[in-house]
């Protein structure tokens, strides 16, 4: 059943948005039309965080807290959620814990950002809390504050610890009441003029609305697509949101896999991949910001096609595989294969990625994955390198190199694995490989680095992977993980 | 008849937020709760339209055909401005000429205003802005200090500043060394983008917000834009969304073209920048070449020193003279350089132009010293540390500036030892270099820098402040003053004062917005001078009407001045009546007293003779200490900042709480200077880090992992500022300087500190690298 609204929660009061631009963020739409305006736009790309809000979903037998970035989400994704924002967390004339805890450990200056730090912090809180620094830092990588350094912020989320319920925990039985009441298994559709938002609610509604639309355009965080509209300031159309296909949703682990479901978010899945590929895991912890990654899907990750998204260097060196899916055929290809030149790739017309399945960890076998950029959290990635390597008794058995920002895609690195397949794992055949990168890459020069640092870096991350798997005592890196 | 209001409270009790407390910012509660307005939050008004900029695609050239007509059909679309419909001065230059408020004919940087429309929404006009078709006939642009030199391309003449013979003492000198350094721009980053709103007034004038630092240069601006007497204009203020000096020159275009517009269309215009346009379109701060030539003996005493500052000033004179003045000044930093020449060279190139940002070339020219500090230790073989105490200035000789001001009270060469002392500076020096004989791979670096800074405008007449108070018969008090709030916490520390002097609860106090018709002709809140004058300005005012209730008690009461004390919110007079304050002002009230008061301030002692180049242009000095300690990975130049810390002096503090944070924020704010923010031009002059996916200010895990900021205590400013209090805004941004001092000992320990790497900033992990392999290559 076709349904013309969406429906969510805006605090305890029921919305429902039928002749509205599907192109309308959460942030326009809070300012222009609630006239809620404590919600502030920084940068409107979702780098800064002051837009910060809450979605709070029933999920699991519980409420979850998620923060994200209202500047770059649209409105369908709101749809059977709860929005929070900085309007709701006073309760009464009460200031929320973590309100009064940056009044108290002055962690406002000129106060732009804050709304967005409470909201982060509101989010960590409400999911954890008692959170550690290193949580604490991780929920807010994704909010710049120009003015006070941090250290007060840092202060304030750890003060804010041990606080009672609060009216959330009050009315989390009303509050699950009512998105109970909203219908999440039709088809939904937005629309102004020509510009039209589907919401499919399974795998055969979005399989037939693909065939339908097959140029339209699939959001699922739409983290990068969105800028389009922000920053590009274009319509983008007929699009099809997917964040509400079970299917695509769905994580399953067996004893030799993972299947991801192309539309679950990073955070959702994060823990799962850290616990078996843990320096996958770190690096998926540095992409974006944790607003980003409640967001952004690995599928999106993939099917930008982008040079220098993260994981997708990671998946060729795991040789992860490809679910995608045409009408109502499957097909699996090896995610090489996808990414065939510059933003181009081989998915057809009206097929769509549905799952990424990636194998498990071979016996002696080492992952190492390397981000580098000119910030730590945050950032994309100047180079993104990832080793696969299979050693037994001091040979390389196998080895699938793969880096991102040293080519048009995210591009295997052929001529230095020759150089060390089957050879002895040594330094000699490190430096053999290290040159043959040479052979393999002509990067180039942009705002993020030079092609020299690219190619110097590249190398000498080959040389650091040696130097972590020979010698495990020695720190080479210069942050710690826990 | 009108009636007063009862008073309730007359118990006595200490006053809350008097001076030198950690008074909570005034705003914070609504900050937190998502109340307090900025510009962009203000309600709407009716036909309110939204406005946009036109942007120039290319650096240098000329307008030869401009074609509006898809701008002015697209949706949404009410008017477009251009040059030639401005109806007053085109001309904005804020000092000297040179910034059209919009194109007339010459292009002279990429994204300059060419026009402006106004369409029923940001996003319309926004759209709309960018279907201009427009051609030029374009000229090379000049883009960088080098070629701006070799054609002598300046926007203003050079200045020297010289004492004694410098080339005679470096050729003297046992040892000579000669060096350049390359220092990045900084794109401000307030969180909240330029913008401002204009509503046309029945007067012909018009009423603006604006977020700016400086109100009364946006009024007279808007005023002359318009072709009107400036007392038509007001300009309001509340609190800007960050400022940093950004929105100090910067704020002003956009309320002018906010005003030319709603002119045009006699409805209200909001302008607000896009956070892409606002990096494209305002200026940075200024990019340096520096170089210079030393000669020194075997200690490492300076004998006399060269220094070419060139600093990268964009297309326009702007506030540039002033800048690269500052950058000359502290050349020196906390060192006497017996033999100095200094010459201050002002590039013009074909990029935006640049323009106040906090220190306001005081980091340009201080890390310049710095770094000869570590060439000059590491050629004679030595701790920089030991190279930097020696080469100090005196207490009561070698304390004479290069300009000729007197370094007086000079505690820094104490709070050095304090701070080496505190953070065993030693002790780690010495298990940082066995750190670095062990390790291959990662390497660290330690470096303890003073700061020194210079505090008022060197622009004598700037250093000036008004406010004015008006008491309610109530007993509640509001304040104005010059001064803008930028959430640096000048309102807090200002309505401190001010129940300090009349002994009351701050809460009894509200600051209200900057308004230009409340204060007239005020200077910039700029130069770390915000508190400094306009708290003293403030403190008169209270003083003049406290000593006018005074002078009414002792006629009324029959009791003399010196039995009339104001304290814990009461009045107590000759210790037989106590009133409350607010019984008191009814009762002056009643008896016909005025309650309300201007207030003025002047900063004394200052001059600087720009033609000898000699004077005092300081009021005093601020003072400051950092160590901060590094660790590099030699194999990707990614670093951490492992540890920092830091002993500040800001006299007797008014709120300790706000000094740490303007501390730390600074702190945190030279680091992303000197580390990761990197603006980069392309070849045709487009500036590519144009947004914060490209640009990377600090992020909250860069903050130093153990961050120990300490103020110094018990030592009152010795000059008679408000409440013996200092400066606090810019001084500590350029202890940050420590953190490129540490990263560079790091690099050189890869040469067994033999070399002095080149590490121009901003020290990327790709510089680090550089570095490395410049070592590795020795």
């Amino acid at each position: 059943m076709l349904k013309n609204k969406i429906q969510f929660l805006l605090n305890d009061r029921l919305i429902s948005l039928s002749d509205i631009n599907p192109n309308t963020s959460i942030l326009q739409y809070l300012r222009s039309c609630t006239g809620k305006s404590g919600t502030k736009e920084g940068c409107a790309s979702g780098d800064c965080g002051a837009c910060t809000v809450v979605t709070v979903e029933y999920a699991g037998g519980d409420l979850r807290y998620k923060s994200l970035n209202a500047c770059i989400s649209l409105l369908p994704s709101l749809h059977g959620k709860q929005l929070l924002t900085v309007e709701d967390l006073q309760d009464g004339d009460k200031l929320h814990p973590v309100q009064k805890a940056m009044v108290d450990f002055h962690g406002s200056q000129c106060g732009f950002c804050t709304p967005g730090f409470i909201m982060s912090l509101f989010a960590l809180h409400k999911n954890n809390p008692e959170p550690e620094k290193a949580q604490t830092l991780e929920a807010l990588a994704g909010n710049l504050c120009r003015c006070t350094g941090y250290r007060a912020i840092i202060d304030a989320a750890s003060a804010a610890k041990n606080h009672g319920p609060d009216q959330f925990d009050r009315n989390k039985r009303n509050t699950i009441a009512a998105l109970a009441k909203i219908q999440k298994t039709s088809l939904l559709k937005l629309s102004e003029g020509d510009q039209v938002a589907y919401s499919p609610s399974s795998l055969s509604e979005l399989t037939d609305l693909m065939l339908a639309h097959p140029n339209a355009r699939i959001i699922a965080g739409g983290t990068d697509i969105v800028l389009e509209i922000t920053q590009m300031m274009k319509s983008l159309g007929t699009i099809i949101y997917v964040g509400n296909v079970p299917e695509l949703q769905e994580f399953e682990e067996s004893d030799a896999q993972f299947t991801l479901g192309a539309a679950l978010p990073f955070s959702d899945f994060t823990p799962s991949i850290a616990t078996h590929y843990h320096e996958f895991g770190e690096m998926i912890e540095r992409i974006g910001s944790l607003q980003i990654r409640n967001q952004g899907t690995l599928g999106g990750n993939i099917g930008n096609a982008s040079p220098i998204a993260d994981t997708p260097p990671v998946l060729i060196a795991l040789d992860a595989k490809l679910n995608l899916r045409l009408g109502n055929k499957n097909r699996i290809i090896s995610i090489e294969d996808y990414f065939i030149d510059y933003k181009k790739t081989s998915q057809q017309k009206s097929e769509f990625i549905q799952s990424i399945i990636i194998p498990k960890a071979k016996e002696n076998s080492y992952l190492k994955v390397y981000k580098i950029s000119k910030r730590f959290d945050d950032d994309i990635s100047a180079v993104l390198a990832a080793f696969n390597l299979v050693i037994e008794d001091d040979v390389v058995k196998s080895v699938r190199i793969a880096f991102g920002g040293m080519a048009g895609t995210p591009k295997r690195a052929i001529k230095c694995e020759k150089e060390l397949i089957g050879k002895p794992w040594t330094q000699a055949s490190i430096e053999n490989g290290m040159q043959a990168l040479e052979q393999d890459f002509t990067p180039m020069s942009d705002v993020r680095a030079s092609a020299n640092y690219r190619m110097v870096v590249a190398k000498n991350l080959l040389q650091k992977a040696f130097i972590e798997i020979t010698q495990p005592t020695i720190n080479t890196g210069v942050v710690q993980y826990a | 008849m009108r009636k007063l209001a009862q008073l309730q409270d007359k118990t006595s009790s200490k006053i809350t937020g008097k001076v030198g407390v950690s008074r909570k910012h005034e705003s914070a509660d609504k900050h937190v709760t998502g109340k307090a307005l900025y510009i962009d939050d203000r309600p709407q008004m009716a036909n309110q339209l939204f406005a946009a900029i036109g942007q120039t695609t290319i650096a240098h050239g000329l307008v030869k055909s401009m074609d509006l007509s898809k701008v002015k059909v697209a949706p949404g679309v009410v008017d477009v401005l251009i040059a030639t419909d401005v109806p007053g001065h085109l001309d904005i230059g804020p000092v000297f000429k040179g910034d059209p408020v919009l194109v007339l004919d010459k292009v002279e940087f990429m994204g300059q205003a060419l026009f402006a429309v106004a369409a029923t929404s940001h996003e319309a006009a926004v759209k709309a802005a960018k279907l201009a078709i427009v051609e030029y006939e374009e000229i090379e642009p000049v883009l960088s200090v080098k070629e701006a030199l070799s054609k002598q391309n300046f926007v203003r003449p050079p200045h020297t500043q010289k004492r004694g013979d410098a080339v005679s003492a470096i050729n003297a000198s046992k040892h000579i060394l000669e060096g350049k350094l390359k220092i990045g721009g900084q794109e401000h980053f307030y969180l909240e983008s330029q913008i401002s709103s204009a509503e046309p007034t029945e007067d012909g004038g018009m009423m603006i917000y604006s977020s700016s630092q400086h109100p009364s240069e946006v009024q007279k601006l808007v005023a002359e834009v318009l072709g009107i007497s400036f007392n038509k204009v007001v300009v309001d203020m509340r609190r800007m969304g960050g400022g940093f000096g950004g929105k100090e020159t910067q704020a002003a275009p956009w309320a002018c073209i906010a005003a030319l517009l709603a002119n045009k269309t006699g409805r209200c215009v909001k302008l607000r920048l896009n956070r892409v346009d606002d990096m494209t379109l305002t200026g940075k701060r200024h990019p340096f070449e520096n170089d210079y030539k030393v000669g020194f003996d075997e200690q490492g005493l300076i004998k006399g020193i060269e220094f070419n500052i060139n600093g990268n000033c964009g297309y326009s004179p702007d506030l540039s003279d002033a800048i690269v003045d500052r950058a000359m000044f502290h050349s020196d930093n906390a060192y006497f350089l017996e033999n100095a020449h200094v010459v201050g060279n002002r590039c013009k190139t074909n990029t935006v132009s640049h323009t106040a940002y906090r220190g306001f070339g005081g980091p340009q020219g201080m890390i310049s010293i710095e770094g000869v500090m570590d060439d000059i230790a590491r050629k004679v073989d030595k701790d920089p540390l030991e190279i930097r105490k020696l080469n100090l200035y005196g207490q009561n000789d070698r304390n004479i500036t290069h300009y000729g001001q007197t370094v007086e009270h000079n505690i820094l060469p104490m709070m050095i030892n304090k701070l080496e002392n505190d953070c065993e500076y030693q002790k780690r020096r010495t298990e940082i270099t066995q750190f670095n004989k062990i390790n291959t791979f990662l390497k660290k670096g330690i470096a303890l820098t003073p700061v020194k800074f210079g505090i008022s405008f060197t622009v004598q007449h700037l250093n000036q402040a008004g406010a004015l108070i008006h008491l309610y018969t109530d007993g509640s008090i509001q304040l104005n003053h010059g001064g803008t709030e930028m959430g640096q916490g000048l309102n807090t520390k200002i309505a401190q004062v001010v129940a300090q002097e009349f002994q009351v609860d701050i809460d009894n106090i509200i600051v209200c917005s900057t308004r230009t018709d409340k204060v007239p002709n005020t200077s910039p809140t700029a130069a770390s001078s915000g508190t400094d004058l306009n708290g003293k300005a403030a403190q008169n005012a209270a003083i003049i009407l406290k000593n006018r209730l005074i002078e009414f008690t002792c006629e009324h009461f029959s009791v003399e001045q010196n039995d009339v004390i104001f304290s814990d919110n009461q009045v107590h007079i000759s210790n037989v009546k106590q009133l409350s304050f607010a019984e008191l002002v009814q009762l002056a009230y009643m008896n016909r007293i005025s309650l309300s008061s201007t207030g003025f301030y002047k900063t004394p002692k200052i001059y600087y003779d720009r033609d000898k180049a000699n004077g005092r242009p300081f009021f005093y000095f601020a003072n400051g200490v950092a160590c901060s300690e590094v660790v590099i990975d030699t194999l990707t130049g990614e670093y951490k900042v492992a540890r920092v810390d830091v002993l500040h002096d800001v006299g007797d503090s008014l709120n300790p709480a706000i000094d740490l944070g303007q501390i730390e924020g600074a702190f945190v704010q030279g680091m992303g200077w000197l580390t990761t923010e990197e603006l980069i031009w392309n070849e045709k002059g487009r500036l590519v880090s144009n947004n914060p996916a490209t640009y990377k200010i600090p992020a909250i895990a860069d903050m130093p992992e153990v961050f120990n900021v300490e103020l110094l205590q018990n030592e009152p400013n010795a000059e008679a500022t408000i409440y013996n209090s200092k400066a606090v805004g810019e001084p500590p941004f350029m202890l940050a300087i420590s953190v490129w001092s540490a990263l560079r000992d790091a690099v050189s320990s890869v040469s067994d500190y033999k070399a002095s790497p080149i590490l121009n900033t901003p020290a990327t992990p790709e510089r680090v690298l550089m570095a490395v392999q410049q070592m590795k290559s020795l």
